[in-house]
């Protein structure tokens, strides 16, 4: 619960938006009691045969109260509406930004599906509290107590039970329904991420699950996994109705119990006759307006519990501690050094890297090699700071030899400096040319073009009918993959960094490529220093790769 | 309309949800009358009568049961169509899911898996809307007016008259309305999905944007998407909403029309109070299960929505390869390509482009040729994964015949190969698990022989290592190889390897390619796809694949 309240300061940007919905709330509710009221009187007071002029306001009443209700209630939806999805952009936009700080590290452990399910399903899911918990409840609340006011004025005994009732339906109904929820959200909660998580993994490996003909055990256990989802349900099915019920039972006692005390009360002679059907027919209008109240309340664990996975997301801590003040880029051309670095993965309990010692001088080019997993894709991220060292240092040397130390600079500034072609580069479901204005929004067609030339994809760019506005695909699943690394190359071409990083540059190229990929390096990197990881040292000789020193990784065995 | 229909018809439990919200709705409908019936009566006759409590004992002890009865009713119609939703959602689930990942690759290519798995689970769980709200108000719709208007017809014509006119007016104008909305609604679904794939793709290239500073500037691109879909939405519910003010107008004007007209017939005499109370009470009753109707409809509609898209999803499934259900031949030797052409859809050019080559068991043929050729292509079009343009892919047989795959039972095919994609799609699971994803009966020794000859070995691939998704924890050296450990205790007499030995260091890349060559002299047909001088020059022979920019075959083949 201390989650939600956390997500109500989400609606504080949007307070006059709010307070509109609940005053047309209160309006469209106070019209729909009015006119039970009003009509009961009415009719009562007609039956005593007054002259006509006796009953003109009444008449009045009822056919303003007939016409408001209908009208308040549309300008209600839509301000409610309004302002629950102002609300909830501003919790995404929130969950993203965090999401942003903490990648690619501090994500490391949950799974797409499941990140993917909070995202969405989190999220938009918090608009119920809004459009069905809180809003609806203040307007429907507040209408109750005016009746409660208007029937005390009446008859006190029966005003007590209205507001009995009123809160039962209120507060015992929801709580007992969501006594019965949370038990059910408990079961339910694990049962939905798992089959959000096997439905992601089962359409992911489909096509190796087709060909090795191991679909239909990944269908079995797909349908176990519904089926406990969907016995999960049906268990909790029996609370759904907990909250109706309460709800009315409340309603039929209140309409119960006014009859009995005002049928005595008009004996007694404390209540006139003509007011006998206003207090019995009042209820049935004022909840008719609470009743809704109960479903809702249903709601409260599931929200808590979305609210508390996004909190969670929200309050996770920074994988990278930034400076406080960090220091200045130095200008010019600067080197990399890394003195006895060791990096470790969080949670791991063994080092991914290191020690390590290497120097890059600026302009310069080396080589670092390594057997698969000897951690030289864990060097790349400890050099753009998304790891921290667990020890040792990495600096930048500017041109006076000076070392500015990565853990006194913004995360950001670095990667202005450093760049990285990623061995497994994401693709993103756009055009080609959005791919590339990543590195550089405002890059104009000839840098793109000049980028893409250098990488070796202009050729077959400029043979595509679209060019560079053709659409990969979901990561990149129109481009075979040879085609998305050198599109990544391109990519981080582009990016104006001082230093940059090659994580398997010639992975997905052919032999003869490769050749005159790494030939032609140089002369696309020109005066940028260049660090290229690689486990094949041999594609990047003394000859053909002038000023190239190379460091062997040992095999760290991660 | 299509769609309730087809949605009621998905499961045979549907239709005891529908019989029960019908017999809910009738009880409700009579509880109703009679609960009026004795509220009138005992206002009436305290009021002008002036009865005391004990003479209307027996009034207040029906009323008391009446009361009750009317919340339990409520209370089993919630339960009943709860379960039925759930039973209804599970089998949609299972039916969309095994409609999507039959269609193997071709699913990706078209649509975002992100987008289906959302489909299966929130989007699907809109139906409990449908079921457990809409369906039931349906039923009190259709039978609690007819039921008011019957019994009003014997006290009070006008107030009957008035009902009998007004309430049909209610459907016609939602009809109206929800017409014009179900364009905007289809859209405002479609651009949650769009919202979906969006995060999805932007949340996975997290690390590609903080390399390039990018990641503070998609907040504002995503404020951008979310503010679309904000104004879409209120675009529709602004119509949406209007079908719901006419409902609202239509039945609280016509209670206060009743409410006027019964105060000034009693007025002038006209009419006895009880009849007046009566109708006074019963009159909303009419329009209360319509208007909680206009509310639900709204609710429903993400529901119909996603149930729509579900069955579009079973529609699409389209078997990419005809399945002749004619059998392998009884003894497989080897495959033929002849003269295959696969254009690109979305890219035209043409790639592979009139490829031929035949591998026979014991044979490992390399398949060459630059980035974009087509040799994945290639491979799916072998796998049936892909429809050949031009060309065809003959299973050979041991005595000289030859069967044209398209014309064979697919999974009996694929049952013959094994496929070793680029990027080895790993399971959370163990490595064992992974590896016996094709064999699922062989033996923990076959799993760890495998693993070794393609050089994993303990501790690094413990067998019983467990993976985290998409095989987190391996490097993607690692991953690959267990990808080809997989193909591997396949054992079978085909096996297409997609650059195997990418991202391996040289003597990981030796170790794998002695065990391919293993495999071959076991007797199986490889075919692999490589840019490594050293598979070439293991190979024994080589293949040139080039795509075209147009149909017309390129020179060249086998060399």
């Amino acid at each position: 619960m201390s989650a939600l309240l956390a997500v109500l300061r989400y609606g504080r940007p949007v307070a006059p938006r709010l307070l509109l919905a609940v005053l047309a709330g209160v309006g469209a509710a106070a019209c729909a009691i009015g006119l039970a009221a009003t009509s009961a009187w009415l009719i009562s007071r007609a039956a005593e045969q007054p002259p006509m002029f006796a009953l003109m306001l009444s008449v009045t009443a009822v056919r303003a109260f007939g016409i408001g209700r209908g009208v308040l209630r549309y300008a209600e939806r839509l301000a409610a509406h309004d302002a629950a999805l102002r609300v909830l952009a501003e919790l995404r936009a929130s969950v993203y930004a965090r999401l942003a700080r903490l990648a690619p590290a501090g994500l490391a452990e949950l799974r797409s599906g499941d990140l993917l399910a909070r995202l969405i399903g989190d999220v938009d899911g918090l608009a119920d509290l809004w459009l069905r918990v809180l809003l609806p409840g203040l307007a429907a609340g507040i209408a109750a107590a005016g009746a409660v006011v208007l029937i005390g004025g009446l008859l006190p005994v029966a005003a007590a039970v209205l507001a009995g009732s009123v809160l039962v339906t209120a507060f015992v109904g929801p709580l007992a329904a969501a006594a019965v929820a949370s038990q059910s959200e408990r079961s339910l909660s694990p049962a939905r991420g798992a089959m959000a998580d096997i439905a992601i993994e089962t359409l992911r490996g489909a096509p190796e699950l087709l060909a090795l003909g191991a679909l239909p055990q990944a269908l079995a256990s797909l349908e176990v996994t519904g089926r406990v989802l969907a016995d999960a349900e049906r268990r909790s099915a029996q609370g759904a109705g907990v909250g109706t019920l309460v709800a009315g039972l409340a309603a039929g006692a209140a309409v119960w119990i006014s009859l009995l005390t005002a049928i005595a009360a008009v004996h007694a002679g404390t209540l006139t006759g003509v007011a006998l059907a206003v207090i019995v027919l009042t209820p049935i209008a004022v909840h008719e307006i609470v009743a809704p109240l109960a479903p809702a309340a249903r709601l409260l664990p599931g929200l808590a519990s979305s609210a508390g996975r996004l909190q969670d997301i929200l309050r996770r801590p920074d994988p990278v501690c930034e400076p406080a003040s960090p220091a200045r880029i130095p200008p010019g051309a600067v080197g990399l050094r890394v003195r006895s670095l060791c990096v470790r993965y969080p949670g791991a309990c063994a080092d991914a890297l290191g020690p390590l010692n290497l120097d890059l001088v600026a302009g310069g080019r080396l080589v670092v090699s390594g057997v698969s997993g000897a951690g030289k894709s864990t060097l790349a991220a400890a050099c753009l700071r998304f790891l921290n060292p667990s020890s040792g240092t990495l600096a930048l040397v500017d041109g006076e030899g000076a070392t500015h130390e990565l853990a006194a600079l913004a995360g950001d500034d670095v990667r202005r400096v450093m760049g990285l072609c990623e061995q497994d580069p994401h693709i993103f479901d756009a055009t080609l040319a959005d791919n590339l204005r990543i590195a550089m929004p405002d890059a104009r067609a000839e840098d793109l073009e000049q980028a893409l030339d250098a990488a070796g994809l202009l050729s077959w760019v400029q043979s595509l009918p679209a060019g560079l506005a053709t659409a990969v695909g979901e990561h990149g699943a129109r481009l075979s993959g040879g085609q998305r690394q050198r599109l990544a190359l391109a990519r981080a071409l582009l990016a104006n960094v001082r230093i940059l990083i090659l994580d398997e540059p010639t992975e997905h190229l052919d032999e003869r490529a490769a050749h005159a990929f790494v030939a032609d390096l140089d002369r696309i990197a020109g005066l940028r220093a260049v660090l290229v990881l690689t486990h094949r040292p041999e594609l990047f000789p003394v000859g053909s790769w002038p000023r190239g020193p190379s460091i062997t990784l040992p095999h760290s065995g991660l | 309309m299509n769609t309730h229909r087809r949605l009621l018809a998905t499961a045979h439990t549907a239709t005891t949800a529908l019989g029960a919200a019908v017999a809910l709705g009738v009880a409700t409908a009579l509880l109703a009358v009679v609960q009026a019936s004795l509220l009138a009566h005992a206002i009436a006759s305290t009021f002008l009568g002036g009865a005391v409590t004990a003479s209307l004992a027996g009034t207040l002890a029906v009323l008391a049961v009446v009361l009750a009865a009317r919340a339990l009713v409520a209370w089993a119609a919630e339960v009943v169509a709860q379960r039925v939703s759930s039973t209804v959602k599970a089998d949609l689930r299972l039916r969309v899911l095994t409609a999507a990942a039959s269609r193997g690759p071709a699913l990706a290519a078209e649509r975002s898996t992100a987008g289906v798995a959302l489909l299966t689970t929130r989007g699907l769980d809109a139906l409990d809307a449908y079921f457990g709200r809409y369906l039931p108000q349906v039923a009190l719709a259709a039978i609690v007016p007819v039921t008011v208007v019957c019994c009003l017809v014997l006290v009070d014509g006008v107030a009957a008259l008035t009902v009998a006119l007004t309430v049909p007016l209610i459907p016609v104008f939602m009809v109206l309305i929800g017409r014009m909305s179900v364009a905007r609604r289809n859209r405002r679904w479609a651009m949650l999905g769009r919202l979906a794939t969006r995060f999805s793709d932007t949340v996975a290239g997290l690390p590609t944007l903080r390399a390039y500073g990018r990641a503070d500037a998609q907040v504002a691109i995503l404020g951008r998407v979310t503010d679309a879909y904000r104004s879409a939405t209120l675009e529709t519910l602004r119509v949406a909403f209007l079908s719901a003010m006419t409902l609202e107008l239509l039945a609280t004007i016509s209670v206060a029309l009743i409410a006027v007209g019964i105060g000034l017939r009693l007025a002038t005499g006209n009419l006895a109070l009880e009849t007046g109370l009566f109708a006074l009470i019963l009159a909303p009753e009419a329009y209360l299960p319509l208007r909680r109707l206009g509310a639900e409809f709204h609710a429903s509609e993400e529901g119909l929505a996603a149930a729509r898209d579900a069955f579009a999803v079973l529609d699409a499934r389209v078997a990419t390869t005809p399945n002749g259900g004619v059998s392998i031949p009884a003894l497989l030797a080897g495959i033929a390509v002849e003269g295959l052409s696969v254009e690109q859809s979305g890219r035209l050019i043409v790639a592979p482009a009139d490829v031929s080559l035949v591998v026979r068991p014991g044979e490992v043929v390399a398949l060459t040729g630059p980035s974009g050729a087509g040799k994945s292509t290639l491979l799916a079009a072998i796998l049936g994964f892909t429809t050949p343009t031009a060309g065809r892919v003959w299973a050979l047989s041991a005595d000289g015949g030859r069967v044209d795959i398209t014309t064979l039972d697919q999974g009996a095919w694929r049952a013959c190969v094994g496929w070793v994609p680029q990027t080895p799609y790993l399971f959370p699971g163990t490595i064992a698990e992974n590896v016996r994803l094709g064999a699922p009966a062989a033996g923990a020794a076959d799993v760890a022989d495998c693993l070794e000859r393609v050089g994993l070995i303990e501790p690094d691939a413990n067998p019983d290592r467990v993976l985290g998704e998409a095989g987190r924890g391996l490097s993607s050296g690692q991953r690959r190889r267990v990808g080809v450990a997989r193909g591997l205790l396949r054992r079978a007499p085909i096996l297409l390897l997609d650059e195997p030995t990418a991202g391996l260091d040289e003597a990981a890349e030796a170790q794998v390619l002695a065990a391919i060559r293993t495999e071959a002299n076991r007797g199986a047909a490889v075919l692999l796809v490589t840019h490594r001088p050293s598979a070439i020059a293991g190979a024994d022979r080589t293949v040139a694949v080039r795509w075209s920019a147009t149909t017309t075959p390129p020179e060249g083949g086998q060399q």
